[in-house]
């Protein structure tokens, strides 16, 4: 199998001349999700050990976090109500005492994420257009196309047909993977002050994970 | 990838052919406005400043309690318009304002809550029964100094006073 490659996805016009630093970074890769393998189980566990409280306060001074929290506040979300991905895993972290196992992907996605601080979304490759990238909603959009409503001018993720992925995290369900996925569309988004280096590095953690888990045999979702 | 200007969501659909030929310019007809790019540049760069400000604030304040750093979102994600990028700056701007005053006047009474402490270990006779926590000078924990009489009613009768210093928190029982 070919090493998978990155692309850099679209982003239409507006949306470029306001953020010119924002970009969409896609892999395709051939991967299932399942349950996590024991050596991804690991890597949670030692990753939760990782936490303190103090880390987890200081976190929103390191420069990818910070980078993602000034974003967040440019688009019109407050960081501190809807979290960016990173605090997010952080918060749940000292909530529950551990970051628990859900499934290999998601998995893949929280290491990552945690490890860069760059959010990261699947998508099921299937199932989205060949060119992704990121708009603005139009009036009466619908999320994947027959989802909730939208609100006109947001900023969503989509392929040549419709919004496949709000830019906070929701992806419609149509399009997001499943048992049954075979390939996926990896998203990564940049936003100013965020490396092209440390996306490129959460892309293929996820990418490594998911590989970590390929053969392993499958007893469950 | 959608055509130019693809992510405009307004179209439109004026029939300006028909007032023009009269010699009017259509009242629906988009107006040239200024451009907006500098100033909308200017206030994501002030937004961005106010955030770092907010987050330095954040962890300055930390582990006091009650301090309102949030700011209210506005409906994202999206772009928003000139008039909301304002209005954000300028709560952000309040917010930063109000804390910092808030953790100025907090630490100047912690300062003053430490020098009494030294007061107290110095001079426990004058400061009978006075309890500083953790709390009290912005430290995590639950450790206290409290002016209590030496060996209980005798050292209150005798006037001998002492400074104790709790062992921290209670242990967590099941």
């Amino acid at each position: 199998m070919a090493a998978p490659e990155l692309e850099r996805g679209w982003v239409c016009r507006e949306l470029a001349e306001e953020l010119p630093s924002l970009a969409l970074w896609l892999m395709r890769i051939e991967a299932r999700s399942g349950r996590s393998p024991e050596p991804v189980r690991r890597r949670l566990r030692r990753l939760s050990d990782r936490f303190t409280g103090g880390y987890v306060i200081h976190m929103r001074q390191d420069p990818v976090p910070w980078a993602y929290r000034v974003f967040w506040r440019q688009i019109g979300i407050d960081p501190d109500t809807d979290r960016t991905p990173v605090e997010q895993i952080a918060l749940d972290r000292l909530e529950r005492g551990a970051i628990h196992s859900r499934n290999l992907l998601d998995d893949a996605l929280v290491v990552a994420t945690f490890e860069t601080g760059v959010p990261v979304i699947a998508l099921d490759a299937s199932k989205v257009g060949k060119a992704i990238g990121l708009r603005l909603t139009a009036a009466d959009e619908r999320l994947g196309g027959t989802g909730r409503s939208l609100s006109s001018r947001q900023i969503v993720v989509a392929d040549e047909d419709r919004c496949l992925a709000v830019l906070s995290g929701e992806v419609s369900e149509d399009h997001g993977v499943t048992s049954s996925t075979r390939s996926m569309v990896l998203c990564a988004l940049q936003v100013k002050g965020v490396p092209e280096i440390s996306v490129s590095e959460a892309l293929w953690t996820v990418s490594d994970t998911l590989a970590v888990g390929r053969d392993a045999p499958r007893s469950r979702w | 990838m959608p055509e130019e200007g693809g992510c405009d969501a307004r179209r439109n659909d004026v029939p300006a052919a028909l007032l023009a030929e009269y010699g009017m310019p259509s009242p629906l007809a988009p107006r040239p406005r200024p451009d907006e790019r500098p100033a909308r540049r200017d206030l994501l760069d002030q937004i961005e400043r106010l955030e770092g400000e907010l987050s330095s604030l954040f962890v300055s304040a930390w582990p006091r309690k009650g301090f309102e750093l949030s700011v209210p979102g506005r409906g994202g994600p999206r772009l928003l318009a000139l008039a909301e990028l304002e209005a954000l700056r300028d709560d952000l701007a309040q917010r930063v304002d109000h804390a910092r005053r808030g953790l100025s006047d907090r630490t100047l009474v912690e300062e003053r809550h430490r020098a009494r402490i030294e007061q107290m270990l110095l001079d426990p006779e004058k400061h009978k029964w006075v309890r500083i926590g953790n709390d009290d000078i912005g430290e995590p924990g639950c450790k206290h100094w409290h002016v209590r009489p030496r060996w209980g009613l005798l050292g209150y009768l005798m006037n001998w006073w002492r400074v104790r210093i709790s062992s921290g928190c209670p242990l967590a029982r099941g």
